[in-house]
C-alpha cells in the first residue's frame, strides 16, 4: 500500500504534465500554471504526512525525543 | 527476499524519475522524496532490531547505557541529515545540503560533550 503511493504521485504528475500542455496549446498560460501549482499542493499533501510518519518512527528507532 | 524488492522498486521509481524530470523537475523531487521516505521506511523495523541487539550486548559488556543512547543518537542524526542532505543535493542545492550536514555535525558535537567530558575526567584522576 506504501509502493502505491509512489505509482499514484508518478501517475499524477504525468496527468499534470498532459493537462499543463494542452491548456498551454489552448492559450490559457495562467490556467495552466495554477493547474501547474495545484499538482504541487497535492503532491504535498501526499508526501508530508509520509514524513512526518517516517521521522516519528525514527524517533522512536532511536530515542530521539 | 527484500532486497530485490527494494532494488526493482529503486529502478522502477528512477526510470519514472527520469521521464518526469525532462517536462517537470519538480515532481520528480517529490517522487524521489516519497521513495527514500517509503524505503526507509520499510528498512526501520530491522533497524529497530539491530539496536535491540546492540543494547543487550552493551549491558553485557557492562558498559554505561547512557554511552550507548548517545551513540545511538548520534547515528539516528546522521542517518536523518544525510538523507535530507543528499534530497536537497539531487535537488541541485549544494549550499543548502551543506547546511543541513553543518547543522547535524555542531547538534552531534553538542550530544558527545557529556562523554568527551567523562573522559576528560577519567583521564585527570589517572593522573597525579
Amino acid at each position: 500500500m506504501d509502493v502505491d503511493l509512489i505509482f499514484q504521485l508518478a501517475g499524477i504528475s504525468i496527468v499534470i504534465t498532459v493537462i499543463y500542455t494542452v491548456l498551454k496549446q489552448a492559450g490559457r498560460d495562467e490556467y495552466a500554471f495554477s493547474t501547474l501549482l495545484l499538482g504541487i499542493v497535492i503532491v504535498l499533501a501526499m508526501v508530508i504526512p509520509k514524513i512526518s510518519e517516517l521521522f516519528d518512527n525514527i524517533k522512536s528507532v532511536f530515542r530521539l525525543h | 527476499m527484500d532486497i530485490f524488492q527494494i532494488v526493482i522498486l529503486g529502478l522502477v521509481v528512477t526510470i519514472l524519475i527520469v521521464i518526469i524530470r525532462q517536462q517537470r523537475p519538480e515532481y520528480a523531487l517529490q517522487l524521489s522524496i516519497m521513495t527514500g521516505v517509503i524505503i526507509l521506511t520499510m528498512m526501520l523495523g530491522k533497524i529497530n532490531s539491530i539496536m535491540t541487539v546492540m543494547k543487550q550486548l552493551s549491558t553485557r559488556a557492562n558498559i554505561n547505557l547512557l554511552y550507548m543512547e548517545t551513540v545511538l543518537k548520534i547515528i539516528g542524526i546522521a542517518y536523518i541529515a544525510e538523507f535530507g542532505a543528499q534530497i536537497c543535493r539531487d535537488a541541485g542545492e549544494g549550499a543548502v545540503a551543506g547546511k543541513i550536514e553543518f547543522a547535524a555535525k555542531v547538534i552531534v558535537m553538542v550530544l558527545a560533550i557529556p562523554i568527551v567530558i567523562a573522559v576528560f575526567d577519567t583521564l585527570l584522576k589517572i593522573l597525579p
